[in-house]
């Protein structure tokens, strides 16, 4: 039994092994964001931001709100285009995507936890960790099995014919991460997923985000506005006026080699 | 993959529907109500139609019956009801207004590919006799003058047990064909048996002898048993006698007032009947008083259907409106549904669903709620024509064609008015709609 386990272990981590040479999963370079373009209330949200993040880091971006977290958090998840600089994540470059294009890289590629977890009411938790798989065009068997599989990982198991409304905030969050890991993406982009719960259940959650980590070798970026819990992570940006002013070795730079 | 992706949205589709049911069915009502007027008249229609086409072919659609009606060219100022009256008024015709033998076989010979036969008949009145062995009891048959082509066309549906039918030899002679029940009724002996009796029928008063020459089969007569002639005894059947001896028992002219011609297969009867008017009318042009008309039942049938047809498009452009009603009633309720789920729309693109992923399963949701209306419509719609036959007294015919159009109109109302939410849907930017409150 155990042999087992450590082998299952030792698959995951050779599957999960960056490339060599290791290529920043996410690369921007000079990245601007601007609204009400050419109307006299022209307003530049992002003043150029420069950001690599290497496959399996976890990766903190913290800053008090008006810093312009979401509209980064926007970019990076590829919701939104910048105005000017350029984007290339996993070797895409965004800045040449179609609307389709974004769509497909969002479903095979990100996953996204939401602070308020939006998992879509009146279906059970498994047809929503379903979701991603179906318009990533998986088989229903198929999507069926993985679902239940990433709904079992996360502690979610007993739960899965549950509805959202059903479930308490810390378990639509764990359905919500089942949901952002069940297309095995390369980014998991996560927004203030503890600022709905907590301490307690921040906790858990937390955990879990640090077991996607160690055990899958999943590259995460979590937005946050809680220093204690950016500290947790390998490296901590600090966002401010649309700016990266402070980069920092995270706590859990010492977990991990 | 296609088809699970479907099956996926439609159950998406029924799991949103069925969170508003009080909604969806108010939503649905003016689909319901369009289809279900549809059906039902569609029912109505085709099972009176269905019904009377079918009584009418069993009294044979290629019939064209001559009679000869009174001219009504000085008749100006009087109604329709005063021509019948006055009608009724005039004597019968007689003498030379009648049709004659002559004008019958110059017909055949000019329409020798287009006439099967002309039939000919003549009302003897009613013959009257004594039960067999109950001289108490009187049975009562109607007594017919038939052409021996008349005759042999009856062989399809009431076909000759024992004996024969009258030939054209038995013209002027005392001999009959009854009907088994009339055997049973009168005579009292077996089919064969009866070959040969003679049988004193009392016509117009006065005793007359008959000899039996055939017997042919009893087919109940279904208005009969729904008059509820239940009593063996009061059951009227005819009596075929030569039209010679016919003519000569009620003591009228040469010739007839009436005939019919039966049309060859494959004639169309419709135009047919206007050739044989105009044929016989030939006749009566210097005649005062009377002129020849023809008519069949399939041009009664085809005027009774042309009615049907309008009365079906009245209705059906009241459930037009209805359905128009309906389906923007759809379109708004999508459009409200859209608006009530921005951020579910919000959280599907960020998961990855492309436009077109969105705006298939809004449409798909749009389809789905017009056709469980369009279906409930159709249930209701049959059900409705199916009680109003059966009020009217008619067999109910639900309209296949008519059930399969309603679904599928249901079906293109969903797409055309959940198009435009649904693409408005599509449309939403993801950070808008995941942002929405």
């Amino acid at each position: 039994m155990a042999d087992k386990r450590q082998f299952a272990q030792a698959v995951a981590r050779h599957i999960g092994a960056p490339a060599i040479p290791r290529r920043p999963l996410i690369q921007m370079r000079g990245i601007r964001k601007s609204y009400y373009i050419g109307q006299p209330n022209e307003l530049e949200i992002l003043h150029g931001i420069d950001l690599q993040v290497y496959p399996g880091e976890f990766v903190a971006i913290v800053g008090e709100s008006g810093s312009g977290k979401s509209t980064l958090m926007n970019i990076i998840g590829v919701l939104d285009k910048p105005t000017q600089g350029s984007y290339i994540l996993d070797g895409v470059n965004i800045h040449d995507a179609k609307d389709n294009e974004l769509a497909a890289i969002r479903n095979r590629k990100i996953g996204f936890v939401f602070q308020t977890y939006n998992l879509i009411g009146r279906q059970s938790a498994l047809k929503n960790v379903e979701l991603p798989m179906l318009y990533a065009g998986v088989p229903g068997g198929e999507r069926a099995r993985r679902a239940k599989d990433w709904l079992t990982r996360v502690g979610m198991g007993d739960r899965m014919r549950h509805q959202p409304n059903e479930l308490s905030g810390g378990q639509k969050q764990r359905v919500a991460i089942a949901r952002a890991m069940v297309n095995n993406p390369a980014l998991i982009l996560a927004d203030e997923p503890t600022g709905a719960l907590d301490s307690e259940t921040s906790r858990v959650v937390m955990d879990l985000f640090h077991e996607m980590h160690r055990r899958y070798h999943k590259t995460i970026v979590l937005i946050t506005h809680n220093p204690a819990l950016a500290k947790e992570c390998e490296r901590v940006l600090t966002l401010k006026d649309g700016r990266i002013v402070d980069e920092q070795k995270g706590e859990g730079a010492d977990g991990i080699v | 993959m296609a088809l699970s992706n479907l099956l996926e949205n439609i159950s998406m589709a029924l799991t949103s529907l069925k969170s508003n049911k009080m909604r969806s069915l108010l939503t649905m009502l003016g689909i319901i109500i369009g289809i279900a007027a549809v059906i039902a008249i569609e029912t109505v229609g085709g099972s009176l139609t269905g019904t009377v086409t079918d009584s009418m072919s069993g009294m044979g659609v290629g019939n064209i019956t001559v009679s000869l009606t009174q001219k009504d060219s000085d008749d100006t100022s009087g109604t329709s009801a005063g021509v019948t009256l006055r009608r009724f008024m005039d004597d019968t015709p007689s003498g030379d207004d009648l049709i004659t033998d002559t004008m019958i076989a110059e017909f055949e010979a000019a329409f020798p590919d287009q006439v099967d036969r002309v039939e000919l008949t003549r009302e003897a009145g009613t013959a009257t006799i004594d039960k067999a062995g109950d001289p108490d009891t009187t049975i009562s048959a109607t007594l017919t003058g038939a052409s021996p082509a008349t005759l042999n066309a009856l062989e399809s549906d009431t076909p000759i047990l024992a004996g024969r039918w009258l030939t054209d030899g038995d013209d002027g002679k005392y001999l009959c064909v009854v009907s088994e029940k009339f055997v049973e009724q009168a005579i009292g002996t077996t089919n064969a048996g009866a070959l040969g009796t003679r049988v004193v029928l009392t016509v117009n008063g006065s005793p007359c002898a008959f000899y039996v020459a055939g017997v042919y089969e009893y087919v109940e007569n279904e208005y009969a048993s729904l008059m509820g002639s239940d009593d063996d005894d009061s059951i009227q059947t005819t009596i075929y006698i030569p039209l010679e001896t016919a003519r000569a028992l009620t003591g009228e002219d040469e010739g007839y007032q009436s005939l019919t011609v039966v049309a060859a297969n494959g004639v169309d009867v419709t135009n047919f009947v206007d050739v044989v008017g105009d044929y016989f009318a030939s006749y009566y042009t210097r005649n005062d008083t009377w002129t020849a008309q023809a008519t069949s039942i399939s041009s009664l049938v085809e005027s009774m259907t042309e009615m049907l047809d309008t009365i079906s498009l009245g209705i059906s452009a009241i459930a037009a409106i209805s359905l128009l009603v309906g389906g923007i009633g759809v379109m708004n309720i999508m459009t409200v549904s859209v608006t009530e789920r921005t951020r579910e729309i919000g959280t599907r693109k960020a998961l990855g669903a492309p436009s077109s992923a969105i705006r298939l399963q809004f449409i798909t949701e749009s389809i789905v709620l017009c056709l469980i209306g369009g279906v409930i419509g159709v249930a209701l719609g049959v059900s409705l024509g199916m009680g109003l036959s059966s009020l009217i007294g008619f067999a109910a015919r639900p309209s296949l064609t008519a059930i399969l159009i309603a679904v599928g109109f249901s079906m293109a109302i969903g797409v055309f008015f959940g198009y435009y939410p649904a693409n408005k849907a599509a449309k939403l930017d993801p950070i808008e709609a995941l942002r929405y409150e």
